[in-house]
């Protein structure tokens, strides 16, 4: 266990450089004056940086894979999106089915 | 407030209240497992206000608790937030009054916005601040900007009390909440992010763009660090970007099945103009 002081610095060197990543784009973007063909390019960066993010998360845990009862209730959230179904029914039926497969004992 | 409800409306308040809902609890099960590591309660709790970032937090409690360096901790965590920077980058207009955005090409609404208007210091650092997964996809989702800044806002406000309000309460009543996978909620977060992702999804090249980066992502996760392969995943507009310059300059027919379809806003129209006259010959 590293000391309090350590550990006091680790998080604020964190918080600092994660702060960093999220006020360049914004302060930059003042400076800049874009094309709105950048524009939309930015803003397919944005989408295309989500969907691998939900890819992964709902598929996999660390280096391995997630099991099945997690991108299982994904999928059903996401067909639910697909069909328009409600907002909260579609994180309610994500959720119910991943936590009704693992009562059931699948993993 | 009242008028930012008007301009919300009540579906898009639910659902921030949702997702708010789940991310408490994922919360207090971050606070609990912090302090039930060994950590003491103000480690998780400067965390949540200084970082704000539910998935480098874990990582760097995690890493911290199976004995890592600090400054392996420090890195890592680093490495997961990059993503915000191309994240600051597609919704800066949601800082800056002065001029509308226009990535959906919406009909800005009748209030013109005031170009002599100072430049807000404050609002742009502490909105930087609320820059998270959720309020980035809250924001895209919108259609016009008015309703894009009250989104991000909203949801930025909203998750920020919520999430260090559950982190403290999680930490203080210790192992109460330790499996947030019994409720689902590891389902439910992908599940959040893709309902608010899919009305992004219209366009050929992104979808393309987005296939090619998941496929980039799943990919690379058992060979790189943490974080890296969702970064790796912006090569995918690259890959179709390039793809759709090499079409250009050569209009024959011998295109791969596999071809994105081009869509024409983002064909340039030299582009358009050599495949109508097609008198390009091949050397």
């Amino acid at each position: 266990m590293s000391s309090s002081m350590t550990l006091l610095v680790a998080v604020f060197v964190l918080g600092v450089g994660t702060f960093a990543f999220r006020v360049a784009g914004p302060l930059l973007r003042e400076r800049l004056t874009l094309s709105s063909r950048i524009e939309s390019l930015m803003a397919q960066l944005a989408v295309v940086l989500l969907v691998a993010l939900i890819a992964t998360s709902a598929t996999l845990e660390g280096d391995g894979f997630a099991g099945v009862a997690r991108p299982a209730g994904v999928l059903v959230g996401g067909v639910l999106a697909w069909r328009k179904a409600p907002f909260v029914l579609v994180v309610v039926a994500a959720a119910a089915t991943a936590a009704g497969l693992r009562l059931l004992g699948v993993p | 407030m009242r008028s930012l409800y008007r301009t919300l409306g009540p579906e898009l308040t639910r659902s921030i209240a949702l997702v708010c809902l789940a991310d408490a609890l994922v919360g207090a099960s971050y606070g609990a497992i912090s302090v039930s590591s060994g950590f003491p309660l103000w480690l998780p709790m400067l965390l949540s206000v200084v970082v704000f970032a539910g998935a480098a937090q874990f990582l760097f409690i995690g890493l911290l608790a199976g004995g890592g360096s600090p400054l392996a901790a420090v890195a890592a965590g680093l490495l997961v937030n990059a993503r915000h920077l191309p994240f600051g980058f597609a919704i800066a207009e949601v800082f800056d009054r002065r001029r509308p955005a226009n990535h959906r090409r919406t009909v800005e609404e009748h209030a013109p916005s005031d170009s002599r208007e100072p430049r807000n210091w404050f609002r742009q650092l502490l909105g930087s601040h609320l820059m998270t997964d959720e309020t980035v996809a809250f924001a895209l989702a919108q259609e016009d900007s008015r309703r894009r800044r009250a989104a991000y806002w909203a949801s930025g406000v909203a998750l920020f009390v919520c999430w260090n309000v559950s982190v403290v309460l999680g930490g203080l009543a210790g192992g109460a909440i330790r499996d947030t996978d019994a409720l689902g909620l590891d389902a439910a977060f992908p599940a959040v992010l893709l309902a608010l992702v899919l009305p992004s999804l219209t366009e050929p090249a992104t979808r393309w763009a987005a296939l090619i980066g998941v496929v980039i992502a799943l990919g690379t996760t058992p060979l790189l660090p943490a974080g890296a392969p969702v970064l790796l995943a912006l090569l995918g507009v690259a890959v179709v970007a390039l793809f759709r310059r090499l079409r250009a300059a050569t209009p024959t027919k011998e295109a791969p099945p596999s071809a994105p379809p081009g869509d024409s806003a983002a064909a340039s129209h030299h582009e358009s103009a050599e495949y109508v006259r097609g008198e390009r010959r091949k050397s």
